[in-house]
């Protein structure tokens, strides 16, 4: 079947049955790898995205559920905030293996937006639902401060 | 590839066999770890033979790549490598690249195992210290001839520095790039100088890694993320329990799912090949089998634990004996005696395990995270009937390993070569784990059973030690079999334990190895993982006994063991150990060496409830000389958080042999919340570097165990902590 979702600012058409999590129609369709899969069942993070600048996890969204919606993948970040945590992550050297790093960017970006200065309570709360294996959690807060300082500046 | 494998080294007839029989098939190809290239030695003595050209490209638009033998797979071992490399080039790190080496044994052998490419035992530094260095200072040799030849000066009065030569008395000047043709025209000095350390601009200062902004963009290319034109998508319904077959099975119904294209038998159980992800995923789940279970394991853990314990009454095969602990014993004042008890644990990386095959005119091309290069190339191979050098293994960064992308018989290459072969090799293939099929798929951290007895003398002298390990062998039956299984004992089971270093004049370690048919693999930190929780907890246990301070009653047995003392010593500094707490607040020490670094940490907890809540970690470590101070922080940061969230909530538990976890709901990971502050102080050493990816882990179970004990008076001697019931006494 063929749907209609619009992704990183472009309509794309999907020709899948609407009930394909979004996650598998951007990785095995749409060629958007950067959006990851790690465990299916919202439990990790891996798959956020943004859909209406909300942050979601794809893995769990049916792609029929995001027609008319606006997704936003982290190929396709681009704002102030965007700016200031992917520099924040780069500069702090957060990433380890970095698989889950492009779900941690998108749950910090949505944060950053939503909370310009987090505490660090505000930050375990928005970051807890992604998982990271390496443990970078101490240098992912610091990035997150370090993004809040940037941005302020 | 065999003719090199064969001159490497006279190949014994026995450990021959064994491979056959592992690989099961008759065809005798698989690669031999031999027993002179033992866990962590030295390479042998001789002048190093290094090819510049295989470690350092430099191309005209002044780029410099590093190839790097090791994969990466987040521990900063690309960034530490190319490091080394740049270093000895002098060139500028700005124009410093990576990039995966080929599957080659020849040029690209990790120099701690013979003839075997391959990452593991924390060893990527410490084999390729010199060969680095040599290939950067050898390069550096050839762009300066070539300097020399193309301005018609002497090479002595030729300074080269950040990627740039100058001739100061003609006043000449060029970027790598512009001598990059001419420098490879150059043959390969015989002979070079290495930079005096007290020169290092590189090596021991601020490097920034090398794949930050491709990881932070969505850029970065992992497995999962290969695709091949016309690739097919696959997922294995594999047995429910380890060791059961197929009897049969109906594909009707998933043959009629949109999207599959076939379904097929192979040794791994059945495989829905799919157009993609989901179709595959919805095909699998109505895939109808009936598996033959005769010749499976059934066991439930609780079963095997309960065995293990009763084992554990008889002496097992000697692993190291000093003087007569059993008479030492006899005549101590004291004699204490603790059992210790270990689950099943999952790697569970980020990406979940998986591989590319695609099979060509000429051979086979293999897209992976691998962590034993030609051993995957050998397998692939060997089921294509192949010769090895007709397999290309494209490594590309994993989403973690931990140690789950090591196993011995290279599991997910030779499921996408199997399906691959299976649909006649008509498109490239690609399998894919779910992270049910990761959790529920085997290769674990092994269940373990200690026993701990150990003498006080009337004066508190630790005069006897017997330390009793009972689980099974992570390598016997494997080509790791040769080097890391000696006399019936696996050292991965015992070290960390056969190597106490405190000073005990009577001592016995010996091990019983099981036989269960849970498939198990190691897990980071290996046998370290239970033998430095144990260990430790034990002595804070005979501190106690003493009436002794814990890192007092430490310091004295450690006292032949510098570095030991040094990390001990250091964290006691660094974390005002000693000094009031306030209340509810409780610290726990733990020291231990592994893979040839010191690590020690000093833990502060609390106690919410009944959840521990761990606030504070300091650590110091002693990797030799340090070539990456962040990244050796980022690792010890790393490998707390690996053992943290373990020692915390995980264990693999089978019923009936059927593992009763499946996803990060029921088998929890650690989450940002649970993370404590980490402090790392790295000792200052100019001894050879050794690693850092694994030694953070051992320690943080005990510390912390030895840190509730001041909280609840409760000794907690088996894991995970979310079993027990924690009150403050």
């Amino acid at each position: 079947m063929a749907l209609r979702i619009t992704v990183n600012g472009e309509e794309r058409t999907v020709d899948a049955d609407p009930d394909m999590p979004l996650l598998w129609a951007l990785r095995d369709h749409l060629q958007l790898t950067g959006t990851k899969f790690g465990c299916g069942i919202a439990a990790c993070g891996a798959c956020t995205v943004h859909m209406d600048d909300f942050p979601v996890r794809s893995c769990s969204i049916a792609v029929g559920d995001a027609e008319g919606a606006e997704i936003t993948t982290i190929e396709g970040l681009d704002s102030p905030a965007a700016k200031a945590v992917q520099s924040a992550w780069q500069d702090l050297d957060v990433v380890q293996c970095g698989y889950c790093q492009s779900g941690q960017i998108m749950s910090a970006v949505s944060l950053l937006e939503e909370t310009p200065q987090p505490s660090d309570e505000d930050i375990d709360a928005a970051m807890s639902g992604n998982v990271c294996r390496c443990a970078t959690y101490v240098r992912i807060r610091a990035a997150i401060h370090e993004a809040a300082k940037r941005m302020e500046g | 590839m065999l003719a090199k494998r064969a001159s490497a080294a006279p190949l014994d007839r026995r450990r021959f066999l064994i491979a056959s029989a592992s690989a099961g098939a008759g065809l005798v190809i698989g690669f031999q770890i031999l027993p002179k290239f033992a866990h962590g030695a030295a390479p042998a003595a001789g002048p190093l033979k290094v090819d510049p050209n295989a470690f350092v490209r430099i191309a005209p638009d002044n780029t410099v790549t590093v190839l790097c033998k090791h994969i990466e797979f987040g521990q900063g071992t690309h960034t530490g490598l190319a490091t080394i490399a740049a270093e000895e080039l002098d060139a500028d790190w700005s124009q410093v690249r990576t990039e995966h080496a080929p599957a080659n044994a020849a040029l690209y052998n990790n120099l701690h195992w013979g003839p075997v490419q391959g990452t593991g035992g924390s060893s990527a530094i410490a084999n390729s210290y010199d060969q680095l260095r040599h290939a950067g200072a050898m390069a550096k040799a050839m762009l300066v001839a070539a300097a020399a030849e193309q301005w018609n000066v002497p090479a002595g009065e030729i300074a080269v520095a950040k990627g740039r030569l100058n001739h100061a008395g003609s006043g000449q000047s060029a970027s790598f790039g512009e001598l990059a043709e001419l420098a490879a025209q150059q043959t390969p000095p015989s002979e070079v100088t290495l930079k005096d350390p007290k020169d290092h601009i590189l090596i021991g200062k601020h490097a920034p890694r090398v794949d930050s902004k491709s990881k932070t963009t969505g850029q970065a290319t992992y497995t999962i993320d290969v695709m091949r034109p016309g690739m097919l998508t696959t997922l294995i319904a594999r047995p429910p329990i380890f060791g059961a077959t197929v009897a049969s099975f109906d594909a009707t119904e998933a043959l009629q799912m949109n999207g599959v294209e076939e379904v097929v038998a192979v040794p791994q159980g059945v495989a829905v090949v799919a157009r993609d992800f989901w179709s595959a995923s919805k095909g699998r789940d109505l895939l109808s089998i009936e598996w033959d279970e005769s010749t499976g394991e059934t066991r439930s853990s609780d079963q095997i634990m309960a065995e293990y314990r009763t084992l554990a009454d008889q002496p097992g095969l000697v692993a190291r004996q000093d003087g007569d602990s059993d008479a030492a014993l006899a005549s101590a004042a004291q004699v204490l005696e603790s059992n210790f008890e270990f689950p099943f644990l999952a790697h569970a990386p980020m990406e979940p395990v998986n591989a590319v095959a695609e099979i060509t005119q000429d051979g086979c091309e293999i897209w992976t995270g691998s962590q034993l290069q030609t051993g995957d190339q050998m397998t692939a191979a060997q089921i294509l009937g192949l010769s090895p050098e007709k397999v290309t293994v494209h490594t590309l960064y994993a989403g973690g390993s931990f140690g789950r992308r090591a196993t011995p018989d290279s599991d997910m290459v030779a499921e996408a070569v199997s399906v691959a072969k299976a649909i006649d090799g008509r498109a490239p293939v690609r399998v894919l784990w779910t992270r049910e099929d990761d959790v529920q798929g085997g290769r674990y951290r092994p269940m373990y059973f200690h026993r701990l007895r150990a003498g006080l003398d009337e004066d508190g002298k630790l005069v006897a030690w017997q330390h009793r390990i009972v689980g099974q062998s992570i390598l016997k039956g494997t080509p790791f079999e040769g080097m890391l299984v000696q006399n019936g004992i696996d050292l991965t089971s015992v070290e960390g334990a056969n190597n106490l270093p405190y000073a005990i004049p009577n001592t016995l370690v010996d091990l019983h190895t099981t036989d269960i048919g849970v498939p198990v693999l190691w897990w980071r930190a290996v046998g370290s993982t239970h033998t430095a929780h144990s260990v430790e907890i034990f002595i804070d246990e005979l501190a106690e006994a003493a009436g002794r301070d814990p890192v007092d009653f430490r310091r004295e047995l450690l006292r032949d063991h510098p570095r030991h003392l040094g990390v001990m010593e250091l964290a006691v500094e660094k974390s005002g150990w000693g000094e009031p707490l306030p209340a509810g607040k409780a610290r726990g020490i733990a020291v231990h060496e592994s893979f040839a670094s010191f690590v020690a940490q000093v833990v502060e907890v609390s106690l919410d409830g009944g959840t521990p809540k761990i606030e504070r970690v300091v650590c110091a470590v002693d990797c030799g000389r340090p070539i990456n101070p962040d990244q050796i922080k980022a690792q010890m940061e790393g490998g707390i958080g690996y053992g943290l969230g373990a020692i915390l909530h995980d264990e693999i538990t089978l019923d009936g042999g059927r593992v009763e976890q499946s996803n990060f709901h029921d088998y929890v990971p650690l989450r940002i919340e649970e993370m404590p502050k980490v402090e790392v102080h790295i000792v200052p050493s100019e001894a050879a570097p050794t690693g850092v990816g694994e030694p953070g882990t051992p320690p943080i179970g005990p510390a912390v165990a030895n840190a509730l004990y001041q909280l609840t008076g409760e000794r907690i001697r088996s894991l995970p902590l979310s079993k027990h019931e924690l009150r403050g006494a």
